[in-house]
C-alpha cells in the first residue's frame, strides 16, 4: 500500500464500489432494451473471439519459422457463403428485435398521462396538465404510462433519460413524443444530448420518480393555481378565438368541442386526425388546414403565441367535452388528493419547494 | 515484346525523360506536341479527358440535385405559395431565354464540329456567337432579377408579401391569372419559393458566367488556331459543359415557370 | 513475356539508392510546388496532412484534459465547444478524408496499375492547392475566434443561434470538398483509362478496388454537402428561410442533405484503409487474398449501400417510423460486406508463411479494432438500441474505433509498408514495432472506457459531467497520453530513417504489386519500361519465377 499514493488508492476504491456497466433500470422498457443490448454484446464477443482466435492460431501455426512456404488457397465459396449468411442472419435478428423495441418506445399507449416539455437554450421546461411547472426537473409517478410531448423553442435539443433507456429529440416547429413507465422510485439523470450551444453541458436536470402516493402529494403541493387548460381558456378569450369558434349556428369557424382526436374532413380534400401536431399547425399555419365547409379566413398566430401558449390552448381544446377529456380528467385528477371527477387543482399551493416554479 | 508498338513507344518516351528535359523538340519527337507524356496515345488522352468531363458533370448533377430535392419537398408542402410565386415570373422572358440558350447550344455544337473539321474561322464565329448568346441570356436574367428587386421579392431583403396578400395590387399579373389572395401564413411561404428561385437560377447563372469566361479565353486561343490543329478535346469538353448548363436551365424553366401556370 | 518489362531486383546487400529518381530529378521549392508528378504531390499531401493531424491531435489532447475532472476547470464551456468542433472539422475534412487516398493512393494507384501518372496531373496539383486553401482557412478560423457549431453544422443552431465564424469554416469545408471531388474524379478516370496492357479489372490489387469504391462516393456525395453548406451560408447571412421553421423551412432537410454526404464520407474514410490492409496482409503472409472477388465486390457493395443509410443518424429526430425501418434494415445490410472482409483477411493467414513486421502488427490491430468498431455500429443501426446509445459516448467510442482504430491504424500500416518504396530507406524495425504496440494499448485504454460511459448515458459534447463518470474519464485521458506517444514516435523515427535508415532496395518485402517491381524511390515516370501484366494480383509463384530467371541471367552474364 505504501507504494500507491493515497489519492489514487481512494480513487480506485471509490471506483470499485461504484463500478457499473449499465445504468439503473428504472422503467418498464429498460429490461427489454438491456436484453437486446446483452444479446448484441454476446454476439460481438463471440464474433471478436472467433476473429482473434483465428488470427492467433494461424499466426502460431503458419508463422514463417514453422511454415516457411505458403500454400496458395484460392478461396472457398462455402466459407464465403457461411460468413455472409450467418452475420446477415444475426444482423436481421437484431434489426427485427431493435425495431420492435423502437416501435414500443415511440408508440404511447392510449390512456397515458401527457406532460408537455419545452426545450430552450439551456433549460427544460415541463408543464403538467394540472398547471404545475418545472424547470430542469420532472416528477413522475411509478406504475403509470407517462407520455411526453416535446417541442423546442429554438434549436434541436434531445431529452435523454438513461435510466429509462429513452431519448427523443425536441425539434423546433414540430411535436415529437416519447413515453415510459417508471418502475423504481428515485432520482435519475436528465440530459440534453443534442449539442445545442454554449451551455449544452449544463442543460441537465433530475427525473424524480415517486410512488403514486407521493406524486399525488407533490402535485397538490406545487400547483400554480390554474391548470394548463384554465390558462388556455384565458388565452382563448384574450385572443378572441371564441369570436369565430363558438356554438352559434352562424359561427365562422368550426366548433372546437370534441374536436380533439376526431377525424376531420379537410377543405383541400382528404381527412386528418386532429392530434396535437394538427392543432398546433392549424393555429400557426391555418390556411393549409381548413376544415371542410369553412372559409380560409383564420389569421395566423405565428409569432404571437409562445410554444407554452400553444400548449395551453391545446390543453384547453382537449378538455372541451370529448372522449379525450374524460380520459384526461380521469388520468390527472384522480391523482389529486380528494378530487372527485372534474375541477382540476384549485387550492392554493403551499410554499413551493425545490425546482418548482409556481 | 519490343515489337509491341505501345510498349516501345512508352519505352522511348521514358528514355527521353531520363535525359535533359529542356529541349521541347526532342521531347515531342515522334508524337504530336499536345500529347502529354503520361499518355500512350492521343486517343487515350482524348478518351480520358472526355470521361473525366462526364464524371464532372455527374458531380454537377448531384450538386443541383440537392436543390431540386429541396424544391420538390417544399412545392409539395406549400403548393399554393409556389403557384402564386411562379405567377410572378415572366414567362415571356423565360421562354425567350430558353430559346436563346438552345440557340447557343446549337452554335456551340457547330463550334465543336468546326474544330473537329479544322475550320478556324468557323470555330471563332461559332464561339463568338455562343459568347454573345450567353451574354444575352444573362442580360435577360438581369432584367428579370431587377423586376423582382423592384417588387421586393428578394428573400431576406425587405421581402414584401403585398403581391400575394393583395394580388390586385399588381394589375399586370392579376389580369392574366386572377389569383385569389393568399392567407398570411401561406403568403409567407412564398419567400421559400423565391429563395429557391434565386438559388437555382443564381447557381445556374454562376455556371453561365464561368462558361462565358472560358468562352472568352477559347475565342482568344481559337483565333491563333489552337483548336483547329487536331487537338479538340478542350472544345469538346467545354461543349459538354455548355450543353449541361443548357439542360439544367430547361429543367429550371419547366419547374419554376411552367408547371404551376394553371392550377 | 514480361520478364524483361520489369526491372530486375538488385542484390539486397549491394543495393544503393538510385541516382535518378523522382526526388532527385529536379531541385528547388518551385519544382515541388508546381509539380505534376503524382508522387511529389503525394509527398506534399503527406507533409500537410501530418501537420493537420497534429493540430487536430493537440485539440483532442485539450478535450481529454478538460474531461479529467467533472467540472469545467480548464476552459469555459464555449471554449470547450470550439475545441471539439475544430477537432472534428480538422480531423474529418483535413485528415481522415484525404489521409490514405491523397497520400498512398496518389502515390501508388498509378504505380500499381502500371501508369506513368494519374490521368489529370494538373487537376491533381489543383486539388492539393484547394486542400491547402481550405486547411489554412480552417486554421485561420480557429486562430481568429473559432467556431462552435459542432462539425455537423446543425441548423438552426448554425444559422441563427451562434455568433462564431460559421461562414469561414463553411467555406473551408466547401473548398476542401472540391479538393476531394477532384481527387476522386482523377482516381476513377485513371483506373478506367490508364491501366497497363494486361491489367484487367480482376487483376487489380484490392487497394485499387477499395479506392475505386471510395472515389465513387467522393464524386457523388461531396457535391451534396457543398450545396448544403451554401444553403447554410445563405440562410445565415440573408435569412432565406429554407431551414428556418418560423418561415416554413425544415431544419431536418439540412440533416438529410448533410448526412447524405457525411454518412458515405465515413466509407470514403475507411475504404482506402481497407485497401491498405489487403495489401499488407497478403504480403506478410505470402498469400493471395482469400476470396479476392468477394473482397473486391464487398468494397463496391459498401459504396452502393453506403448511399442509402444516411437517415440512421436521425432515428430519434421524429422521422417516420417506417423510414426508420427501411434505413435500419439497409444499415444491417451495409454491415455484411465489412464482416466478409474481416473473415477473408483472417483466412488469408491460413496456410500462409507469416512474418510480423510493423505493417502487419498495425494490420492485426486494425482487424481487432475494426471488428469492435463495426459490431458496435450494428448496436447503433438497430433502431431500438440506437435510442439509448445515440448521442452518448457510445457513438464517440464507436466512430473512433472505426476511424482511429481502423483508418489510422491502416494509414500507419500503409506508411510503414510503403516507406521503403517512397524514400528508398527502411524504417527502424524494433522501435516501430514497439510504437505499434504502444498505439494499440493507448488506443484501447482511451476509447474502450467510452463505450461503458456511453451505455451509462454520458452525453457527448459535454464540457462537464456528473462525478460518477470521472473514473472512466480518467482512464480515457490516461490512455490518450499513451496514444499521443504512440503517434509521436513514428514521426521521429521516420524522419530519422530518411538519413540513417538501411537502404531498402527495390522490393524489401518481396511483394507482388507492380509498384515493387521498379526502383525505390521510383523514377519520375515510374517504370523504365512499360510493364505488362500477365498474371493475377498477389501471385507469389510468379514473383519467384521472376527472381529465379533473374538469378540465372545474372549467372550467365557473370560467366
Amino acid at each position: 500500500m505504501n507504494h500507491i499514493s493515497p489519492t489514487i488508492w481512494q480513487f480506485l476504491v471509490k471506483w470499485l464500489t461504484n463500478f457499473a456497466l449499465f445504468p439503473p433500470e428504472a422503467s418498464k422498457i429498460a429490461p427489454q432494451m438491456d436484453a437486446l443490448l446483452f444479446f448484441m454484446v454476446l454476439v460481438s464477443l463471440i464474433g471478436l473471439t472467433i476473429v482473434v482466435l483465428l488470427i492467433v492460431s494461424f499466426s502460431i501455426l503458419y508463422n514463417k519459422k514453422r511454415h516457411p512456404v505458403a500454400v496458395q488457397v484460392e478461396g472457398s465459396t462455402l466459407l464465403e457463403a457461411t460468413w455472409t449468411i450467418i452475420p446477415l442472419g444475426l444482423f436481421l435478428v437484431m434489426f427485427v428485435w431493435g425495431a420492435l423495441i423502437y416501435f414500443r418506445v415511440y408508440t404511447p399507449p392510449a390512456n397515458s398521462m401527457n406532460i408537455y416539455v419545452v426545450g430552450k437554450q439551456w433549460m427544460w421546461k415541463a408543464e403538467h396538465p394540472g398547471g404545475q411547472h418545472e424547470i430542469n426537473a420532472l416528477h413522475v409517478p411509478t406504475g403509470r404510462a407517462v407520455q411526453l410531448t416535446l417541442i423546442s423553442q429554438d434549436v434541436f435539443h434531445s431529452f435523454s433519460v438513461p435510466a429509462f433507456r429513452v431519448k427523443r429529440e425536441a425539434i423546433p416547429g414540430r411535436y415529437t413524443t416519447v413515453w415510459f413507465e417508471a418502475t423504481v422510485p428515485g432520482t435519475y439523470h436528465l440530459f440534453c444530448t443534442q449539442y445545442c450551444g454554449t451551455n449544452h453541458s449544463q442543460m441537465t436536470g433530475d427525473i424524480v420518480v415517486m410512488t403514486p402516493e407521493d406524486f399525488r402529494k407533490w402535485l397538490a403541493s406545487s400547483t400554480s393555481g390554474a391548470s394548463l387548460a384554465q390558462n388556455g381558456e384565458r388565452l382563448f378569450a384574450s385572443l378572441s378565438c371564441a369570436a369565430c369558434h363558438n356554438t352559434r349556428p352562424d359561427a365562422r369557424g368550426p366548433n372546437l368541442s370534441g374536436v380533439y382526436g376526431a377525424k376531420l374532413p379537410l377543405a383541400s380534400g382528404g381527412t386528418v386526425i386532429a392530434d396535437d401536431a394538427y392543432l398546433r399547425e392549424a393555429i400557426l399555419n391555418p390556411s393549409q388546414h381548413v376544415t371542410q365547409g369553412y372559409a380560409p379566413i383564420m389569421p395566423t398566430y405565428q409569432g404571437q403565441i409562445s410554444e407554452e401558449g400553444v400548449i395551453a390552448l391545446l390543453e384547453y381544446i382537449k378538455n372541451l367535452d370529448s372522449d379525450y377529456r374524460v380520459q384526461q380528467t380521469l388520468n390527472t385528477t384522480d391523482m389529486l388528493p380528494g378530487s372527485e371527477g372534474k375541477a382540476p387543482a384549485a387550492e392554493k399551493a403551499p410554499a413551493s419547494k425545490g425546482t418548482v416554479k409556481p | 515484346m519490343p515489337d509491341n508498338p505501345v510498349t516501345s513507344q512508352g519505352a522511348s518516351g521514358a528514355a527521353k525523360h531520363a535525359g535533359s528535359a529542356d529541349n521541347a523538340d526532342i521531347l515531342h519527337a515522334g508524337h504530336p506536341p499536345y500529347l502529354r507524356h503520361h499518355f500512350n496515345s492521343t486517343e487515350q488522352q482524348a478518351d480520358t479527358a472526355n470521361f473525366a468531363m462526364w464524371l464532372f458533370l455527374l458531380t454537377e448533377v448531384m450538386f443541383f440535385g440537392g436543390l431540386f430535392t429541396a424544391y420538390l419537398i417544399y412545392r409539395n408542402w406549400y403548393y399554393p405559395a409556389f403557384v402564386a410565386g411562379s405567377h410572378q415570373l415572366n414567362v415571356v422572358w423565360g421562354t425567350t431565354n430558353t430559346f436563346v440558350l438552345i440557340l447557343s447550344s446549337f452554335t456551340m455544337a457547330m463550334g465543336v464540329w468546326c474544330a473537329e473539321t479544322r475550320r478556324r474561322k468557323g470555330l471563332v464565329l461559332c464561339l463568338t456567337l455562343t459568347f454573345i448568346l450567353g451574354l444575352c441570356f444573362l442580360g435577360i436574367k438581369t432584367i428579370e432579377y431587377r423586376e423582382k428587386i423592384e417588387m421586393h421579392h428578394v428573400p431576406g431583403f425587405h421581402y414584401s408579401l403585398q403581391s400575394f396578400l393583395d394580388p390586385a395590387s399588381n394589375p399586370e399579373v392579376f389580369k392574366e391569372y386572377h389569383d385569389q389572395p393568399l392567407a398570411l401564413d401561406m403568403a409567407r411561404h412564398t419567400e421559400i419559393y423565391f429563395s429557391l428561385y434565386f438559388l437555382m437560377t443564381g447557381m445556374h447563372a454562376l455556371h453561365m458566367i464561368i462558361g462565358i469566361g472560358i468562352l472568352a479565353f477559347m475565342i482568344f486561343r481559337a483565333r491563333s488556331g489552337a483548336y483547329t490543329a487536331g487537338h479538340v478535346t478542350f472544345v469538346e469538353n467545354f461543349g459538354l459543359y455548355w450543353h449541361f448548363v443548357d439542360i439544367v436551365w430547361i429543367y429550371l424553366f419547366a419547374l419554376l415557370y411552367l408547371i404551376s401556370r394553371h392550377q | 513475356m514480361s520478364t524483361n518489362a520489369i526491372i530486375s531486383l538488385p542484390d539486397q546487400s549491394t543495393a544503393r539508392i538510385p541516382k535518378d529518381n523522382f526526388i532527385t530529378r529536379e531541385n528547388g521549392l518551385l519544382s515541388w510546388l508546381l509539380t505534376g508528378d503524382h508522387k511529389r504531390i503525394a509527398i506534399l499531401y503527406l507533409i500537410s496532412i501530418t501537420f493537420f493531424f497534429f493540430i487536430g491531435g493537440a485539440l483532442a489532447g485539450l478535450i481529454r484534459l478538460e474531461l479529467l475532472t467533472p467540472q469545467t476547470d480548464l476552459m469555459a464551456t464555449d471554449t470547450y465547444n470550439k475545441v471539439f468542433t475544430m477537432h472534428g472539422i480538422i480531423m474529418i475534412f483535413f485528415f481522415l478524408v484525404p489521409s490514405v487516398p491523397a497520400t498512398l493512393g496518389n502515390f501508388f494507384i498509378p504505380m500499381m496499375i502500371g501508369a506513368k501518372d494519374l490521368a489529370l496531373p494538373k487537376i491533381n496539383l489543383l486539388s492539393w492547392y484547394l486542400y491547402m486553401a481550405g486547411g489554412i482557412l480552417a486554421v485561420y478560423t480557429m486562430a481568429s475566434g473559432g467556431v462552435d457549431t459542432g462539425w455537423t453544422f446543425t441548423t438552426p443552431l448554425s444559422t441563427h443561434y451562434v455568433n462564431t465564424n460559421v461562414l469561414t469554416t463553411g467555406l473551408a469545408v466547401f473548398v476542401a470538398g472540391f479538393s476531394s471531388i477532384l481527387t476522386g474524379l482523377n482516381f476513377i478516370v485513371t483506373i478506367h483509362k490508364m491501366r497497363a496492357p494486361g491489367m484487367t479489372w480482376f487483376r487489380l490489387p484490392l487497394f485499387i478496388w477499395a479506392h475505386y469504391a471510395a472515389s465513387i462516393l467522393m464524386v457523388l456525395a461531396t457535391p451534396v454537402v457543398a450545396i448544403a453548406i451554401v444553403l447554410v451560408a445563405l440562410e445565415r447571412t440573408f435569412g432565406i428561410g429554407v431551414f428556418d421553421p418560423i418561415k416554413g423551412g425544415d431544419p431536418l432537410l439540412f440533416q438529410h442533405l448533410f448526412w447524405f454526404y457525411s454518412h458515405p464520407a465515413v466509407y470514403i474514410m475507411i475504404l482506402p484503409g481497407m485497401g491498405v490492409i489487403s495489401e499488407v496482409i497478403s504480403t506478410f503472409s505470402r498469400k493471395r487474398i482469400f476470396g479476392y472477388t468477394a473482397v473486391a465486390f464487398s468494397s463496391v457493395a459498401i459504396a452502393v449501400f453506403g448511399f442509402f443509410v444516411w437517415a440512421h443518424h436521425m432515428f430519434i429526430m421524429g422521422i417516420s417510423n417506417y423510414a426508420v425501418l427501411v434505413f435500419s434494415l439497409l444499415t444491417m445490410l451495409v454491415a455484411v460486406p465489412s464482416a466478409i472482409k474481416i473473415f477473408n483477411w483472417t483466412f488469408t493467414l491460413y496456410k500462409g508463411s507469416i512474418t510480423f513486421e510493423t505493417p502487419m502488427i498495425y494490420a492485426f490491430g486494425f482487424l481487432g479494432l475494426f471488428t469492435i468498431g463495426g459490431m458496435t455500429g450494428v448496436f447503433l443501426g438497430a433502431s431500438g438500441t440506437d435510442i439509448h446509445l445515440t448521442e452518448t459516448y457510445f457513438i464517440v467510442a464507436h466512430f473512433h474505433f472505426v476511424m482511429v482504430g481502423g483508418m489510422l491504424m491502416a494509414f500507419l500500416s500503409g506508411i510503414h509498408f510503403w516507406w521503403p518504396k517512397i524514400t528508398g530507406r527502411m524504417y527502424p524495425e524494433k522501435i516501430s514495432q514497439f510504437a505499434a504496440v504502444v498505439t494499440f494499448i493507448g488506443f484501447n485504454l482511451t476509447f474502450f472506457p467510452q463505450f461503458i460511459l456511453g451505455v451509462l448515458g454520458m452525453p457527448r459534447r459535454y464540457a462537464s459531467y456528473p462525478p460518477e463518470f470521472q473514473v472512466l474519464n480518467v482512464f480515457s485521458t490516461a490512455g490518450a497520453t499513451i496514444l499521443g506517444v504512440g503517434y509521436l514516435l513514428p514521426v521521429l523515427y521516420l524522419i530519422w530513417s530518411l538519413k540513417y535508415g538501411a537502404i531498402a532496395g527495390n522490393n524489401p518485402w518481396q511483394a507482388t504489386g507492380l509498384e515493387w517491381q521498379t526502383q525505390s524511390p521510383p523514377l519520375t515516370e515510374n517504370f523504365a519500361v512499360m510493364p505488362i501484366m500477365d498474371h493475377e494480383a498477389y501471385d507469389y509463384e510468379w514473383l519467384e519465377q521472376q527472381q529465379q530467371a533473374h538469378k540465372e541471367s545474372e549467372a550467365t552474364h557473370a560467366g
